[in-house]
């Protein structure tokens, strides 16, 4: 009896008086509205990453010449998640030699680097876990402690060359974190806040007033910088040297497989669709519409008509089922998305667009080698990025007049 | 109190292959390396070694030629060629004048479908994964009339002592036209991708650099000799088969991109010969003669009179030799195979002191080793 | 540059070392060169600037048993366009002959090649191992009387 007394008021302790949760300023509600919306996240990140790795064989396949995954349904949309099958029931193997905790640990690490940010993304209004007042700044930290996850694969592995590939990220990373956030500070400037929901609404009012297209050239010199930075942060094609496979076999993840490998993999695109979305909201205008009265809207509309028309004209019997489910989906994700939360629909097209910018790079380009790239980083994005921002800050003096009390003394 | 902490560095061994990517086959280098710097390389071979050389002894002068195939597998129509040649020398065997023509446009098409591996295997070296199944894409079409002829895609054994197994099959001519034509389209696709890539240009360029009086000295011969800027090429210099009627250049490394001799030099001459051998395919069609011998007569079996050869032909690769021992019997003596790759690859250590490990990779990329035929 | 005149270039400057070529009825003829003097005659024709052979194109073994091992040079010049064999014969029991790896580089492998097939030994040769073969195999599988091994470190061959 005591002790169930005891439980309960540890619990209430826990609950209501506990520190933390005040810290959060959250009530009991509040804490499982948070978990609820971080399952919903989780489970966003999880279905578009698989999503993005289906894009990405497709876009691959299309730009050499090939279809790419064509089997698993229709146009293999369901490919990525019979891998995802596979590889989880495939063993995983530990080298004998390994550090097993570390070994073990070190892929979780990645993925939560990479899905943490994504507490702070505004996918809409309304749709963002919390709008933290350092929303960038937090981002950035998190961000860049996946390095520390890859550090650890590549000393556990306890083998040559995924110890390569970790010091070529640390170096990676470490280094085009300057730039990455040098190239933000143009943006904070003139938005004045750190948060992500005003960083949107500074540029609320229409497609020329999103960050992009103002403050020419600045503006688009450090969106360039940014995107340049994030392909190095996320190891991505030109900057994939620390797992590239044609030097260092598989860099930092050569020796995992199954799950473990499955979730290095999933970080990777979570990373990267965390970068799109940070560079939509900073840039492009997060989740507001271009405000083009509507032209594009019913034009697309109309596309997307003539496109499933023609489709289920030519109707093949072999891919039926799986086709109109894909096309269900999609025509019904569409739908809800612009009729009911447009804004959702518009950050997934901005982030996107920039998504296929970093696929179709990949698949394109020849990899850098490290001294160049350490090269680009400390002498020219870093300069470049210094520049900016005092073109930036007498711009937008130029703009709004210097302030009175601009000599503190 | 403070305590003064003392960092070590060492150089580490690693091994590059006999499994990695980019050894282009069972190579295993040893890599002495001082972090990113590769100090010295030792390259070890010998994983494939099956000693075709003994098969070559103990069977007749015919059965070594499916052999010759397995030697360079990317260019088998060269091999057979090499080794027929050398043959024919030692039994002076006359071969007819369509036989010659049949000859000269598989060995051409044969040293495109090898460079074509060459250049998409260099961009996967770079990290690049798209010229690599344009490559592959065109190549198929060439092995698609390799198959037409002689059944076979990779290892043809189509030469004999004296011509080739058999006719060319009909419209062939006409399919091989059409594919050159294609082909050069395709060609600047090629270039707009890989060769003038601002990213390639910097990887290759001044990477790998191998001087003229070197490249000689260490026998290299074939692109790797011509990037360095020396005009040798056996078609032209020792013009055998009937290349003395045929009119090509030869390309050479200029320094385009940096010093003369580097990565990009060797890769860009061997897309240079790609359009030479198109013109000389060309050519070779129109002059095809429409009748006549496809194989001299050659007896079954075949006993050249007591002496020796050393024939050599241009590969794809370079120089492939082959010195033939005759006793008067049916069977060589001796048959040794002088391989361009294994000169080739034996320059990698002397040029690869200082070098970071990627560049490593752009170099070993930019020999173009196939291991069958180093390690026969 | 025609061989008798290569022949008669090498005589002069090496009077013991190098017989006339032979006549043969077909394929090739060629110089023997002794075996303690290769290396000179080899560096000779090198550097001497009416002979000019910069290119080693090959060096291979030939085995004669039951006496006799048979090193030839084929060597060629890129600039004057004239090649040339050089043939030395060792004894079988005990084939030495000093390395030219140091005339050409390219002669290490080849030289390392012909001690891995025939056993042939190159005195002064910078790494003189097995190239092609593991290192613990016995035997040099390109002379006549080898008998091929039916097991290797355990794997059995069955004839």
């Amino acid at each position: 009896m005591q002790e169930i007394n005891g439980v309960s008021y540890l619990t209430k302790q826990i609950w209501t008086d506990a520190t933390w949760l005040r810290f959060l300023s959250l009530n009991e509600l509040g804490f499982f509205l948070m978990l609820i919306a971080g399952v919903l996240v989780l489970t966003f990140v999880l279905a578009y990453g698989t999503f993005v790795v289906w894009a990405e064989r497709k876009v691959a396949g299309h730009v050499q010449d090939r279809l790419g995954p064509m089997r698993v349904g229709w146009h293999g949309w369901l490919q990525t998640l019979a891998d995802g099958i596979k590889l989880m029931m495939k063993e995983d193997i530990y080298p004998t030699l390994a550090d097993k905790p570390l070994f073990v640990l070190a892929p979780p690490i990645v993925f939560l680097s990479a899905f943490v940010g994504y507490a702070v993304v505004p996918f809409s209004q309304n749709a963002q876990m919390a709008d933290l007042d350092i929303g960038v700044l937090y981002i950035m930290a998190t961000a860049s402690l996946g390095v520390i996850g890859l550090i650890m694969a590549g000393w556990a592995s306890n083998s040559k060359w995924p110890l390569y590939g970790a010091m070529r990220s640390a170096a990676l990373t470490v280094a085009y974190g300057i730039p990455l956030g040098l190239s933000i500070i143009p943006v904070l400037m003139v938005a004045g806040s750190l948060s992500m929901q005003d960083l949107v609404q500074s540029q609320n009012g229409g497609i020329l007033h999103w960050n992009f297209f103002r403050c020419w050239p600045f503006m688009p010199l450090a969106f360039i910088i940014f995107f340049i930075s994030n392909l190095a942060e996320t190891n991505r094609v030109p900057f994939d040297i620390a797992e590239a496979e044609s030097e260092l076999v598989g860099g930092y993840h050569t020796e995992y497989s199954g799950v473990s490998f499955s979730v290095f993999f999933l970080a990777e695109y979570a990373a990267m669709y965390l970068a799109c979305a940070v560079t939509t909201t900073l840039f492009l205008g997060g989740y507001l519409p271009p405000d083009l009265s509507g032209i594009p809207l019913i034009l697309s509309l109309a596309l997307l008509g003539i496109f499933l028309f023609w489709r289920f004209k030519t109707f093949h019997d072999r891919s039926q089922v799986s086709e109109a489910i894909f096309c269900a989906i999609l025509v019904a994700a569409i739908t809800l998305l612009w009729g009911v939360w447009p804004y959702f629909f518009w950050f997934l097209a901005k982030t996107g667009v920039l998504l296929y910018l970093m696929l179709h790079l990949r698949w394109t380009l020849p990899r850098l080698r490290i001294d160049q790239m350490m090269y680009m980083c400390w002498k020219v994005l870093t300069p470049v990025a210094f520049i900016n921002i005092l073109g930036t800050g007498l711009w937008w003096m130029w703009i709004t007049g210097i302030p009175k009390n601009w000599w503190p003394y | 109190m403070t305590r003064k902490r003392e960092f070590k560095s060492q150089e580490i061994y690693v091994n590059m292959g006999p499994q990695h990517p980019s050894t282009h086959g069972v190579l295993r280098l040893m890599l002495r390396t001082d972090g990113e710097i590769v100090s010295d390389v030792a390259p070890m071979i010998g994983y494939l070694h099956r000693c075709a050389e003994k098969y070559g002894e103990s069977g007749t002068y015919q059965m070594m030629i499916p052999y010759t195939d397995r030697m360079d597998y990317l260019a088998g129509m060269n091999c057979n060629w090499a080794y027929c040649l050398a043959a024919e020398k030692l039994g002076n065997v006359v071969v007819p004048e369509r036989a010659e023509y049949i000859r000269i446009v598989m060995g051409e098409l044969n040293r495109i479908a090898s460079h074509l591996i060459a250049f998409g295997t260099y961009g996967l070296d770079l990290g690049a994964f798209t010229p690599f199944f344009y490559a592959l894409d065109e190549r198929e079409k060439i092995l698609d009339l390799f198959e037409m002829v002689c059944g076979a895609r990779l290892t043809y054994s189509y030469f004999r002592i004296g011509g080739v197994s058999q006719d060319l099959p009909e419209g062939w001519e006409q399919r091989c036209n059409q594919f050159i034509d294609d082909f050069r389209l395709r060609m600047k696709e090629f270039n707009d991708l890989l060769s003038h890539n601002y990213i390639f240009i910097k990887r290759t360029a001044d990477v790998g650099v191998i001087s003229p009086a070197m490249a000689i000295d260490y026998g290299c011969t074939g692109p790797v000799l011509r990037g360095s800027g020396v005009r040798w090429d056996l078609r032209i210099d020792e013009a055998y088969s009937l290349y003395d009627r045929f009119r090509f250049q030869i390309p050479i490394g200029r320094g385009e991109k940096g010093a003369i001799g580097d990565s990009w030099d060797r890769y860009m001459v061997r897309i240079r010969e790609m359009e030479q051998s198109c013109d000389i395919i060309k050519q070779a069609l129109r002059g095809l003669p429409d009748t006549g011998e496809y194989r001299a007569k050659v007896p079954k079996v075949f006993k050249p009179p007591k002496g020796e050869v050393y024939v050599r032909s241009e590969s794809s690769k370079g120089e492939l030799g082959f010195y033939l021992i005759s006793d008067g019997t049916d069977r060589p003596y001796r048959v040794k195979a002088r391989s361009p790759s294994l000169s080739n690859l034996c320059v990698l250590p002397a040029i690869s002191e200082g070098m970071m490990i990627a560049d490593l990779v752009a170099t070993l990329g930019s020999l173009d080793i196939v291991m069958g035929e180093i390690d026969r | 540059m025609e061989i008798q005149e290569i022949h008669a270039r090498l005589a002069r400057e090496f009077p013991d070392a190098v017989e006339a070529p032979p006549e043969v009825t077909s394929g090739e003829t060629f110089l023997k060169v002794t075996a303690a003097s290769i290396q000179d005659v080899c560096r000779f024709l090198k550097t001497e600037s009416d002979l000019e052979f910069d290119s080693l194109m090959s060096l291979s073994g030939v085995d004669y048993p039951p006496e006799e091992l048979v090193v030839v040079y084929h060597l060629c010049s890129t600039l004057r366009r004239h090649r040339v064999v050089l043939k030395v014969f060792v004894p079988r029991e005990d084939p030495k002959l000093p390395t030219v790896s140091s005339v050409w580089p390219t002669a290490n492998w080849h030289e390392r090649e012909a001690y891995d097939l025939f056993g042939i030994r190159f005195l002064g040769h910078p790494g003189l191992r097995r190239i092609l073969l593991p290192h613990d195999w016995e035997g040099h599988p390109l002379r006549k009387d080898y008998v091929f091994p039916t097991e290797y470190r355990g794997i059995k061959c069955h004839d």
